[in-house]
């Protein structure tokens, strides 16, 4: 039991921060932009948050500094594809390869830092049931809030005038446009969004998974939130699950030893990476699904005329 | 009076060009900034950034080693580029590059002879192109997108260095420690100016680039790459296999990347270590735009780019700025060179003239009119 | 305070200036509530700018435009909107991937709740003879009931003026006929409507007065009922129109292309797939397809010429079995195609007209020599293209998309009628080219087909496959009908054809019986 109720807490904590990011490049992506540069942010969110902590000592202001700090990386690509038309798939590579390096520049001074890790939120009476309360009322806030999300997105998505716009700005930015709607605004704001959650993401890393600052320390869980959006058919009830499978993943790696595995620790490292590869490869596959669900303007550039 | 963006007639040839000196010398104002924020006297930083590094017979030899590499993959990647292939995993697949040389290098560890060297680079090319082979296979035949594959395979493929590293590659006599044992003579590059590290491969490298330029520009194969990337229909009309074009366009930059490895572990690394590349890979890509996706745009960019490093080296031990410097300064330059890419096909007007502004409008949405059936 | 007025649209002097282009020039029009106005004119000919100043898309650079009396800046779509004033364009703006309800939504300024939404749509559509399922995607539709939709979207805001926009272009004769009981009943309900269109005997069908432009500026303003299409074609067209000239009997040659019991699955999921294609053409004739767009026509002409594959005998040139080759080895065997969308699939828009010339003609021409492409051979090859077919462009380097379509038309035609292939697939011609290029490229065609070419032309433009076929047909929903000499076709058995039904069923009241737009009193 006790086995058990670690390996699902290691799997929540593993699929928080894909689920963030991945939330934030679907409703990105739904709006018809393709941002690659999720890992720059994700990774610009962690030493922002962490450095945010260590300063003010405070893990709300620390999850706001990330969630900006993300979504002024993506307000970096927003201006450059939508304002300067510049091509999405490069200028997303730009912000991770700039992210990266500018996180690891910011993060000098951070490094060897100790953080405690956020506090556990527990929900009086009903967190000391056992199991059940450990594993569902005993988390940090950041696990609550990526749960919220999911449905708040949702709800955005399929019950709000809002979303309904998002979606036929992604569908047909030319049709959009034609109607009225100003598709840079709400691809912009797409795009914020999308960095914000890739920020909160990256601060899950640094302020909860393992309290510390480490360059590079996404280790491409940015491309992997990238993957998951394929994965989930650009739907949001999937990239829950998605987000959850991936932090199962990270079961085997974390308690390989535990449960007597004897395979190398690289291994076992490689998991996530291959098994992004396998999901890819087994959604996209059907290419006529691919069609059906993905935003049809995504990546597409778009002039606006007026 | 905003600026106001105008599409122009047809793409600015001169912008194609300046582009990129524009967003260098933006980068550079940048980074003075940057410097400032710091607190480091911008003059000093530049200097030992962009000047020092170069200021010597040895500094410009130390230029040409750190770009050979970045030519190498530069060159491979602006083929796939042009074609819509975007293979971002160039890093994985030097990584293959290397641990397939290097394997060579240490099994011919007590021989000696001059086929050694040839199979060294033979092998690395292979093994960056197994690499991307992998990409090609999962694009063609799953239809998987080749930027998350590519960049999945390497982690995946850097892991697998430092297993082996930590495993049957390791140095017998090493005291444990994670690398391998210094390569035997005879699969060492030669040096092609004594007292300096500069060797063989920068040779292969230029060479690589008069090759890339003759196959983009007047052969089918470049002609078909072109095609792909513009159109993929039209290529299709003429009968061009898009599968063939994405196999080719990995493989070769699969093997150069590959080739880059092998020369860079049989160069001026001479083992095999857990980390052979300081991201030459990815700085590819950016030396690949910078280029103007054009081999002898490739060459320059490759250089200015290999000046960042060797800047960033220099400015860490002079300065005791961090090393991080220099990707911050790659980011930018691939930022500002995005951004300055806008005035090749547009120009900017700060005038209000309504009738101008309208034109390019009813323009584009001619244009998407037409694509709506 | 303005005097009351017995015109809801009156618009004075209007003037729109583009680079190098004087669109419209000082136009006048007048339209009173109930009526259906006309406005008629060539491709170019300023319809469009002017009805896009109408409704707010374009910024006019003088003109007065006064509505219900009064006049009015009309700043913005949304604007017009409020003013009253609807729109259907010719290209619809629909999100495919949306459900009707939705999209009716976003185009409505003050939205209701998507079930209110829903009964309003069903009531409008039940209403006025427009049957439409609220809760069904876009991508499942027709092109005649995405029609629908924009005209739903319209109504639902109660308009006084409905601006249309060559509505029929895409729509069978039988639909056309549809669509115009639903707009007379609209005018006698007190709608004006102001109906964009360049074809006359649509006009002479429905329409009360008519105002015609031409090269942007207003010829006239007439009743309609005291026209002729021939004094109503005069006038647009500016010199009285070329009699009607049949195509005499083609002295048919061999058998060059044939397709037997073709079958291709589509690869789109959206596309359609073709089933039991039969179809002849011999040398020295022009076969025509017709057909509503969306039915398949895409899929042949690339089943015909490679880009697709079948099984071998389903696709024979000159009596060898070649379903399994793909372009190229099809090229080299005489076939030339136009594809209907020219950039992006005819030509490549980022690349020179150079090597635009060298996509398709490289193998025939031998343009490739020691395994080096000869550029100057290929920049002749284009500059010769250029000449034979009056390309207007300031050279050869230019990318083909600065082009315009008519000028990069020519261009396509031209690269492959220089080849002098045995058999030319063409589809859709002169779509959105203007009047001078569409009247060469016909001509062109007929005189491929003199020279004994066998060609097939894919078109959805009726009036230009009866003026230059010798024999039709029509596709649908990727099944093709017989083919009829050009003799026995009238505009209402094509109108069956395009829509799957076969004339063997038919007795011939049915087909002569129905007065689809010959209405002309």
């Amino acid at each position: 039991m006790e086995i058990l109720v670690a390996a699902i807490l290691t799997i929540i904590t593993a699929a928080t921060p894909l689920l963030f990011a991945a939330l934030g490049e679907l409703v990105t992506e739904k709006s018809g932009v393709l941002n690659l540069g999720v890992e720059g942010m994700m990774v610009m969110g962690a030493i922002v948050g962490f450095a945010a902590v260590h300063y003010s000592g405070s893990a709300t202001v620390a999850i706001f500094a990330s969630m900006l700090a993300g979504a002024s990386m993506a307000a970096i690509f927003g201006v450059l594809v939508l304002v300067f038309h510049a091509s999405q798939v490069p200028t997303g590579l730009a912000l991770t390869i700039f992210g990266i390096g500018l996180s690891a520049l910011v993060g000098q001074s951070m490094i060897g830092v100790a953080y405690d890790g956020i506090p556990q939120l527990h929900i009086p009476v009903i967190s000391d049931i056992p199991v059940i309360g450990e594993i569902f009322f005993s988390q940090d806030g950041l696990v609550y809030l990526s749960i919220f999300m999911v449905f708040a997105v949702m709800w955005f998505m399929n019950k709000t005038r809002a979303g309904l716009i998002l979606r036929a700005v992604g569908d047909s930015h030319d049709a959009a446009h034609a109607m009225g709607y100003s598709v840079l605004k709400i691809r912009f704001l797409a795009v914020l969004f999308g960095g914000a959650m890739a920020g909160v993401g990256g601060a899950y890393l640094s302020l909860a998974y393992s309290p510390l600052w480490v360059e590079q320390m996404t280790a491409g869980r940015g491309w992997i939130a990238l993957a998951l959006v394929v994965f989930a058919s650009w739907k949001v009830r999937r990239v829950l699950l998605g987000a959850y499978l991936f932090g199962g993943i990270s079961i085997l790696q974390l308690h390989a030893q535990a449960l007597g595995i004897a395979v190398p620790s690289q291994v076992m490292s490689m998991l996530p990476y291959l098994a992004t590869i396998l999901v890819l490869v087994i959604i996209s596959r059907d290419r006529s699904k691919i069609k059906l669900n993905a935003p049809a303007s995504l990546g597409k550039p778009f002039h606006a005329s007026r | 009076m905003l600026p106001r963006l105008i599409k122009r007639q047809s793409p600015s040839k001169a912008m194609v060009y300046l582009s990129p000196i524009l967003a260098l010398l933006l980068t550079l104002l940048a980074s003075i900034v940057l410097f400032l924020i710091m607190g480091v006297s911008p003059s000093g930083a530049l200097h030992a950034f962009f000047v020092e590094p170069i200021s010597s017979i040895y500094g410009l030899t130390e230029l040409m080693v750190k770009a050979t590499p970045l030519i190498l993959i530069g060159v491979a990647l602006s083929l796939g580029f042009r074609a819509g292939v975007w293979n971002i995993g160039a890093e994985g697949q030097l990584i293959l590059g290397g641990l397939f040389g290097g394997a060579t290098a240490l099994f011919f560890y007590e021989k000696t002879g001059f086929y050694i060297i040839p199979l060294i680079l033979i092998m690395g090319a292979l093994g960056g192109i197994i690499w991307a082979g992998i990409v090609a296979f999962l694009k063609t035949r799953f239809n998987a997108n080749e930027i998350l594959t590519s960049l999945m395979l390497s982690y995946v493929a850097a892991l697998l260095l430092n297993l082996l590293i930590h495993g049957p590659l390791k140095d017998p006599d090493g005291f444990n420690f994670p690398e391998s044992r210094l390569f035997s003579d005879s699969a060492l590059l030669p040096i092609l100016y004594d007292g300096t590290r500069l060797h063989l491969g920068a040779v292969i490298a230029l060479f690589f680039v008069g090759i890339g330029w003759i196959l983009l520009s007047r052969t089918l194969l470049g002609y078909q790459i072109k095609v792909m990337g513009d159109a993929p229909a039209a290529g299709e009309h003429a009968g061009f296999s898009h599968s063939k074009i994405i196999w080719t366009t990995l493989l070769i930059s699969g093997g150069a990347a590959g080739l880059a490895g092998a020369i860079e572990v049989s160069g001026p690394i001479g083992q095999l270590l857990p980390n052979i590349s300081p991201g030459y890979g990815f700085a590819a890509i950016i030396v690949a735009y910078v280029g103007r996706l054009h081999p002898l745009g490739v060459l320059f960019a490759a250089l200015l780019l290999a000046l960042s490093y060797l800047g960033g080296e220099t400015a860490q031990m002079k300065l005791n700025l961090p090393v991080a410097v220099t990707g911050v300064f790659q980011g930018l330059l691939l930022f500002f060179l995005l951004a300055c890419d806008v005035l090749i096909q547009y120009k900017i007007r700060t005038s209000k003239k309504s009738e101008s502004t309208i034109a390019p409008a009813v323009k584009s949405s001619i244009k998407s009119t037409s694509e709506v059936k | 305070m303005a005097q009351p007025s017995e015109y809801l649209l009156e618009l004075t002097g209007m003037r729109k200036a583009f680079p190098g282009v004087l669109a419209t020039d000082n136009v006048d029009l007048k339209i009173r509530p109930g009526e259906v106005h006309a406005l008629l004119g060539e491709n170019g000919a300023g319809k469009s700018t002017l009805v896009k100043m109408i409704y707010g898309i374009l910024k006019p650079d003088a003109g007065e435009i006064k509505f219900d009396g009064k006049a009015v800046n009309i700043k913005a779509p949304a604007h017009a909107r409020e003013l009253g004033i609807a729109m259907v364009f010719q290209h619809f703006s629909l999100f495919d991937s949306l459900t009707v309800v939705e999209n009716i939504s976003l185009g409505m300024d003050h939205a209701s709740s998507m079930r209110e939404l829903a009964e309003q749509i069903t009531e409008v559509s039940q209403r006025y003879g427009l049957p439409l399922d609220p809760n069904r995607h876009v991508y499942t539709l027709s092109v005649g009931e995405r029609q629908r939709i924009e005209i739903i979207r319209c109504l639902l805001q109660e308009p006084k003026l409905l601006i249309m926009d060559e509505p029929t272009s895409v729509l069978t004769p039988q639909e056309v006929k549809k669509l115009f009981v639903t707009l007379r009943r609209l005018g006698e309900e007190g709608l004006a409507i102001l109906y964009i269109s360049h074809k006359l005997d649509e006009i002479k069908a429905l329409c009360h007065d008519a105002t015609i432009l031409r090269l942007g500026k207003k010829v006239a303003t007439v009743s309609v009922d005291k026209e002729s299409t021939g004094s109503l074609a005069a006038m647009m067209m500016g010199e009285e129109m070329q009699a009607f000239k049949h195509p005499k009997k083609p002295t048919l040659g061999d058998i060059r292309l044939k397709a037997k019991n073709l079958n291709v699955v589509a690869a789109d999921p959206l596309g359609i797939s073709l089933k039991d294609i039969n179809l002849l053409v011999h040398s020295g004739e022009v076969v025509g397809i017709a057909g509503v767009a969306g039915n398949g026509q895409d899929e042949l002409l690339t089943a015909l010429n490679g880009e697709r594959l079948s099984e071998s005998g389903s696709v024979i040139i000159e009596g060898e079995h070649i379903g399994h080759l793909g372009p190229n080895k099809r090229r080299l065997m005489g076939m030339a195609s136009v594809p209907e969308k020219r950039l992006g699939h005819g030509a490549m828009p980022d690349m020179s007209l150079v090597d635009n010339a060298f996509l398709t003609s490289y193998e025939r021409l031998h343009f490739i020599s020691h395994g080096l492409i000869d550029y100057g051979k290929t920049e002749d090859y284009a500059n010769k293209v250029i000449k034979d077919f009056s390309v207007k462009t300031p050279n050869a380097d230019v990318p083909a998309a600065s082009l315009s379509g008519g000028n990069l038309q020519k261009f396509i035609m031209g690269r492959e009628f220089d080849q002098n292939p045995n058999i030319l697939i063409v589809a859709q011609p002169t779509w959105g080219v203007d009047a001078g290029a569409a009247q060469t490229i016909r001509e062109a065609i007929r005189k491929m087909a003199s020279k004994g070419a066998a060609v097939l032309v894919i078109s959805q433009d009726l009036d230009e496959l009866m003026e230059i076929s010798d024999r039709m047909g029509a596709i649908c929903g990727g099944v093709l009908s017989k083919f009829y000499p050009i003799s026995e076709i009238t505009i209402e058995k094509m109108g069956l054809l395009m829509a799957g039904v076969s004339l063997d069923d038919m007795h011939d009241d049915v087909i002569n019986g129905s007065e689809v737009n010959h209405n002309a009193s």
